[in-house]
């Protein structure tokens, strides 16, 4: 095989320090008034979930009121929403989906998008907008057929048609992958092509390894994609309740399941809970592959 | 899949070419079958679909322009397609705008970065269902948090997801606290402006404004315009936010059966796609929702080529130099 190879200069744009402003009364109010404001910014994005988190704690008597602060803190809320609906159901079907999902998107998508970055062929740059095209699709367009199709095939009513697709076609993970494995050097696959290694070869044991961060990244993106979808699970599992996700079955807390603001409010904070877990311990993955969603053609 | 290849080197330059072709087909293969299963054949079925009367039980009938000429006659979808008109251009320009400053504001702060920035993303993570309850129960009115804040400076909280003429902005407001992803792209333009550039106007005596104004804007312009095609897309697809808006603010939650919370109040929240759900899944006349999705395909369709135009000049520009 070909020789050790050396740590990979994929590196996005990283973040720079502003030029350092001589220290005046102007520059610091300027500072004081920018930090202010700042400040303020991150208050205003945290307080809504501060507020539900408050009421999530409170008394089913308190959270009708219009107290901010609660009473009692009831922690025991965020394990009696579990005897109110049947979260366990719903947290495994959500768990199916994107993990299914995830796996299938990391087969069909690596191999497609080594292929539009890393290949030379006829009609790659048309392929690569198609992929766009499809990316960019709202997914209502597609539904009227799509849906008759696996009503016909008898599966409405499963989660398989929003698993299934992924095994085949992800354009957004495509999209996002190739955009990170545009940043490996093309020496490095030439380099494993004089080597003798095969085309599935160097997309192994070469680019796999070098795209690590890339491929985090987009699993990050699809399993949290298709963990907050609505749309799918809404079209298809509407009517079954125990094939309901999460986020399909959070819609219908409010009224259905739960009258009272605390609870429903739980369920709320606690669908949210993934998302920050991901988020805490894949900071860099995530802020590099938003960029590279955006800021590179 | 493609595990299938040989390993062996190739002999001959004819044997190598064939050999690179079968390697990219398979590794082309499953997005080309999943693209067609999953958009070339919906795409053209939807079309066909749109010149028939289909309820999914009986063999579809061809009906000609019927659908399409039951648009023009049909007042919920022009109350649908006017409330979509009315986010593609509030949102669009709320949320770009917003995204802007924020992120220009995170660019300007020299400690703390990394703490606000995250309190700023962290938002757009969360299902935008869990996204759009945080918001109801923030701003119901008679009680809620917000209403509370607003009773201290004597406000009055308006009614939002229970006013037809606040269910809208009531909305925008939840997709500005998600827009975090946006902010992201804009914040890493923003850093991304070379020094230089300031450092120059610095010395032609330009303030922080004026900076901005002049050299961080239209340096990061192809982002912006980004930032805006993005948002159109969003504002087009708008559907989540705007039925779980309505089903809470109804207080008649129900994920399936009844639609008579779908759009309210007063259909202030029926938005294209929430109209051709209606009509498709849930009284299954699914030639007129195929008409309708005719019609999304050709608008997004037209939105995408503004993107594509944008990308090709953008990755031109880069292969020609330093410079956008």
């Amino acid at each position: 095989m070909t020789a050790t190879l050396a740590k990979p200069p994929v590196d996005v744009p990283a973040e720079r320090e502003l030029p350092r402003r001589k220290r005046n009364v102007g520059g610091f109010l300027n500072w004081v008034a920018t930090h202010a404001i700042g400040l303020a910014l991150g208050l205003m994005f945290a307080t809504p979930v501060v507020f539900v988190f408050l009421t999530a704690v409170m008394s089913d008597n308190q959270a009708f009121t219009s107290d901010l602060w609660p009473r009692e803190w009831h922690w025991e809320n965020f394990v009696e929403v579990f005897d109110k609906a049947p979260l366990f159901q719903y947290l495994i079907n959500s768990l199916t989906y994107s993990l299914l999902a995830t796996a299938g998107m990391l087969i069909s998508s690596i191999p497609a998008a080594y292929a539009l970055a890393k290949l030379r062929w006829r009609g790659r740059n048309l392929a690569f907008l198609l992929v766009i095209g499809a990316m960019m699709l709202p997914p209502q367009v597609v539904a009227v057929p799509l849906y008759d199709t696996w009503s016909s095939l008898g599966l409405t009513g499963t989660l398989w048609p929003l698993i299934a697709p992924y095994f085949l076609f992800d354009a957004f993970s495509i999209f996002l992958l190739r955009q990170f494995m545009l940043t490996i050097p093309q020496s490095y696959v030439d380099a494993a092509r004089v080597d003798g290694c095969s085309e599935f070869q160097t997309l192994i044991r070469i680019i796999v390894p070098m795209a690590k961060p890339g491929i985090a990244a987009t699993a990050l993106f699809c399993f949290l994609f298709t963990w907050n979808d609505y749309f799918g699970p809404l079209l298809y599992t509407g009517e079954v309740k125990d094939q309901w996700t999460l986020s399909l079955a959070l819609a219908t807390f409010k009224g259905m399941h739960i009258v009272q603001w605390n609870s429903s409010m739980a369920v709320t904070f606690l669908t949210m809970i993934p998302a920050v877990v991901l988020f805490v311990f894949a900071q860099k993955s995530f802020v590099k592959g938003i960029t590279f969603t955006g800021v590179k053609g | 899949m493609a595990a299938t290849l040989g390993a062996r080197p190739a002999p001959g330059r004819g044997r190598a070419r064939a050999r690179h072709r079968l390697a990219v087909l398979g590794f082309m293969a499953p997005a080309i079958i999943g693209f067609v299963l999953f958009f070339g054949y919906p795409l053209v079925a939807t079309v066909v679909f749109s010149f028939t009367k289909y309820d999914l039980i009986n063999a579809p009938e061809f009906n000609g322009l019927d659908n399409y000429t039951f648009m023009f006659k049909d007042p919920l979808l022009i109350k649908a397609i006017t409330n979509t008109l009315w986010f593609v251009v509030v949102l669009t320009i709320a949320r770009t705008v917003f995204a802007l400053g924020v992120a220009s504001v995170i660019a300007r702060l020299k400690s703390g970065v990394g703490l606000i920035r995250t309190l700023c993303y962290l938002p757009s993570l969360a299902p935008p269902v869990a996204a759009t309850l945080v918001f109801f129960m923030v701003m119901r009115p008679n009680g809620g948090p917000l209403d509370s804040v607003l009773g201290w400076f004597g406000l009055d909280s308006p009614l939002w997801f229970s006013d037809p003429g606040w269910a809208k902005p009531g909305i925008t407001a939840i997709m500005l606290w998600i827009s975090g992803d946006l902010m992201i792209i804009i914040l890493a333009a923003i850093l991304d402006v070379p020094q230089e550039q300031y450092e120059a106007a610095e010395l032609d005596g330009a303030g922080p404004i004026r900076r901005w104004w002049h050299v961080t804007l239209p340096t990061i312009s192809p982002v912006l315009l980004f930032g805006v095609v993005n948002s159109v897309i969003l504002a087009l697809q708008l559907f989540t936010q705007a039925v779980v808006a309505g089903s809470a603010g109804s207080g008649a939650a129900d994920a399936t059966g009844s639609t008579k919370y779908l759009g309210f109040p007063d259909n202030s929240t029926l938005t294209f796609p929430v109209y051709l759900y209606t009509q498709g899944f849930r009284y299954f006349d699914m030639g007129y929702a195929a008409a309708m999705a005719t019609v999304l395909f050709i608008i997004s369709f037209a939105v995408t080529i503004v993107l594509v135009q944008r990308m090709r000049k953008n990755s031109s520009a880069e292969e020609g130099g330093p410079g956008a």
